[in-house]
């Protein structure tokens, strides 16, 4: 018997919900051992000997963070050089250089974890430069999250030391523990599901009609496993993981969506274990997963009653959506993409319905906290906790305490430029390409759509997400430049500050916890934040969420 | 801090590029190629389901082709290049309230109506719309039935016939839910080819 289309789509997520709930407990304490454990695996020895590290030593805040910034500019060089030479290496595919504004976008955005794209995967770029250049920072990236989000929980832990961890062990264990294997065991899974690995060029076929057609295969499994865990984004092909060859089928779907899901959802459970107090980990698990599944009910709805002008003329949102995946499948892995900071996509954000497409433009504006990308949804999630304990501090009049550590001036001080770091970055540059005539006209569509286009362009880049409303032209040099550094200081503003503030923690020690002590762990303490999370962003971004999506939801 | 600032940060520099040339070299090239090697035990899958028919290889079964003429079963509008074009995968990206988008559904209603005989409100919902990736290999079983008269003449066939074909390739959701009920263009077209070609 044949499942009615809700019926189906219900049982989906009922898995997929299920297979999370199954994994997220077990790969939250891998995670918490992996990276806080005392013991260094043979291989990591030799790697910190080759790299003259000592692992044993502990760094304060400041050292922490020139470590990172130093990794990141030296990886943003190197992508920059490979893009740029590509021509000169093998399995170009005779692809041309990178041009420099694109080739500087395109090595940003895969250092920052954006995988903002300017540029047409199957058009622009060899294997080797592919698989060797960007599918490296897809790891790298996300280890950098991870190590970010594991030095502020030691700050919290930590007493009186000032110190947060090594930047170095930090990300090698994240890369060799943690991601690798997953991504390993991802990528097979996805060549039994049909995913394409191997190393062809062009091959042209005479159709059975008699036609032309000329495919690429490619290195595509290996990257689409680590674009997802990684919560990275940035596709093989233009078409993304709506082409067939990077998802082909609804069981390799739901395979990708749990990837993209799966390391953000088990962070909470890492950080309950590691502060020693496990219901403080499934207080922020469920204002995750709580707004998660409203926003998601709004796209779902959206999409699956066809709001708006031409998917009421059609009868369905089917406009950039393929057909195995249908309005449930595809809606499942937008709600996805966009909440978790990877940019992935299996259907096309610009042709959702205004209010669908809302949705998904709001998931990113909430910061990317629900649950976020690999290691900066946690701590995004965490600075949002300190500004919600100050508020309810105020409210009941007494001093704000986090897990012992007093807010005071300082903390409060860097938790809320955390949270204006990205806005600034984004309306910013939002306001700039809608002042000159030049740079309007790279929008597609007519209208507040348009607005929508460019707005979302920025909360994308600055976000660090890298999904797009794809119908802006944005390879121009002016979008290259201004996205690439909305990227740039939407990642690594919020970064450095958060390790500033996890180096302040980490110098304080701690308070007993008293009767005036808000405590963190209660599902009244979960509400809050998580009206926090709202509030903080509905009055950020609401001017511009009206004169776009909503706008042109209620025309 | 200042003036130690700068030989520090050359120092960090340096472990950061060593760290980097060894993370090439293992998460560059030695993990794609690992998952190559898994690859190479499935390799009909892994290098993309490509088909042969009467003797020569015709395309890939998961990547849709460009099929024009009455008596094939046509897939769905393409914005990939000039339709189906894997060089240049992609969508329209036309939002919801664009009137070039009204406008091609309108145009498109008619035209399929007027092709397969059917009434403009029965044309099916994704024989108006172009896919995400402009390579959609499926249509929706409504618009493979659509579909069976006209081919059905076209070839001399049967109409029950070739609606029994239809149903032979209507794929169901993936393990009973997931995804959507499908029909692939090409092994259908191929199935008519063989039956009457």
């Amino acid at each position: 018997m044949a499942l009615s289309d809700t019926a189906a789509g219900l049982l989906q997520i009922g898995l997929l919900v299920l297979l999370l709930a199954a994994v997220h407990v077990p790969l939250g304490d891998f995670i918490a051992a992996s990276l806080t454990g005392p013991r260094h695996l043979r291989a990591e020895r030799g790697v910190y000997r080759l790299l003259r590290v000592d692992p044993d030593a502990d760094t304060r805040w400041p050292t922490y963070a020139l470590s990172l910034v130093a990794f990141s500019t030296v990886s943003t060089l190197l992508l920059y050089a490979f893009l740029r030479l590509q021509q000169h290496l093998p399995l170009s595919l005779g692809m041309p250089a990178v041009e420099p504004a694109q080739a500087w976008n395109t090595a940003v955005s895969f250092v920052t974890n954006t995988n903002w794209q300017s540029y047409s995967g199957e058009a622009t770029l060899g294997h080797l430069v592919q698989m060797a250049g960007l599918a490296v920072q897809n790891f790298l990236s996300a280890a950098v999250g991870l190590a970010v989000a594991v030095a502020l929980v030691r700050g919290l832990v930590r007493a009186g030391t000032g110190t947060i961890g090594n930047f170095w062990v930090d990300l090698v264990r994240g890369t060799l523990r943690v991601l690798l294997p997953l991504a390993f065991a991802g990528a097979v899974v996805l060549v039994l599901t049909g995913v394409v690995q191997n190393l062809s060029g062009a091959t042209t076929y005479t159709t059975l009609a008699g036609g032309s057609q000329t495919i690429v295969g490619g290195p595509i499994a290996s990257q689409e496993a680590i674009k997802e865990l990684g919560t990275n984004g940035g596709g093989f092909f233009n078409a993304n993981s709506a082409h067939p060859f990077e998802n082909p089928t609804p069981i390799s779907n739901v395979v990708e969506v749990f990837l993209l899901l799966v390391i953000p959802f088990s962070l909470p459970r890492t950080y309950g274990t590691l502060v020693g107090d496990r219901r403080q980990g499934s207080a922020v698990l469920a204002v995750m997963a709580g707004v998660f599944a409203l926003s998601h009910a709004v796209t779902l709805y959206a999409e699956t009653h066809a709001l708006g002008s031409a998917p009421q003329a059609v009868g369905a949102a089917m406009e950039g959506k393929e057909v195995r995946f249908g309005e449930w499948a595809s809606a499942l892995f937008a709600t996805a993409t966009t909440s978790t900071s990877t940019g992935a996509v299996n259907s096309f954000h610009d042709s959702y319905t205004a209010l669908g497409g809302g949705a998904l433009l709001v998931n990113m504006m909430l910061g990317e906290v629900t649950p976020g990308g690999v290691g900066s949804g946690l701590y995004g999630i965490l600075v949002l906790a300190v500004i919600t304990v100050f508020v309810g501090g105020l409210m009941v009049g007494r001093t704000p305490e986090f897990l012992g550590n007093k807010i005071r001036q300082r903390e409060i001080t860097l938790a809320a430029l955390h949270i204006l770091a990205t806005p600034f970055a984004l309306l910013t540059g939002v306001a700039i390409a809608l002042s000159s005539e030049a740079t309007r006209s790279a929008v597609l569509n007519p209208g507040p759509h348009g607005l929508s286009e460019v707005l979302y362009a920025f909360t994308s880049a600055a976000g660090n997400n890298g999904s797009a409303f794809a119908g802006i032209s944005v390879n121009t040099p002016f979008y290259n430049t201004a996205l690439g550094l909305a990227m740039l200081l939407g990642r690594f503003l919020p970064v450095l500050l958060v390790l500033a503030l996890a180096g302040s923690f980490a110098a304080q020690r701690p308070a007993a916890p008293t009767a005036g002590t808000l405590p963190t762990r209660t599902p009244t303490f979960a509400g809050m934040h998580a009206a926090v999370v709202v509030v903080v962003t509905g009055l950020t971004f609401f001017p511009a969420l009206a004169l776009g999506p909503l706008a042109e939801a209620l025309a | 801090m200042s003036s130690l600032a700068f030989p520090q940060l050359l120092r960090q520099a340096r472990t950061a590029l060593l760290l980097l040339l060894l993370a090439t070299l293992v998460l560059g090239l030695a993990y794609p190629l690992a998952v190559l090697g898994v690859g190479r035990l499935v390799p009909g899958r892994a290098d993309g389901q490509i088909v042969s028919a009467g003797g020569r290889e015709v395309g890939s079964a998961i990547v849709g082709q460009a099929f024009e003429g009455e008596q094939w079963f046509t897939p769905r509008p393409s914005a990939a290049g000039d339709g189906y074009d894997p060089l240049a995968s992609g969508a329209s990206n036309l939002g919801p309230e664009n009137p070039d988008l009204l406008a091609s559904v309108a145009e498109r209603r008619a035209a399929a109506a007027a092709a397969d005989g059917t009434a403009p409100a029965d044309v099916a919902s994704d024989a108006l719309t172009a896919s995400g990736s402009g390579l959609d290999p499926d249509v929706s079983p409504q618009y493979a039935q659509q579909q069976v008269a006209r081919v059905a003449a076209a070839r001399g066939l049967g109409e029950q016939q070739v609606a029994d074909l239809v149903a032979a390739h209507v794929r169901g959701r993936s393990l009973g839910f997931l995804g959507e009920p499908r029909v692939n263009v090409l092994e259908l077209n191929l199935a008519l080819q063989a039956l009457r070609p």
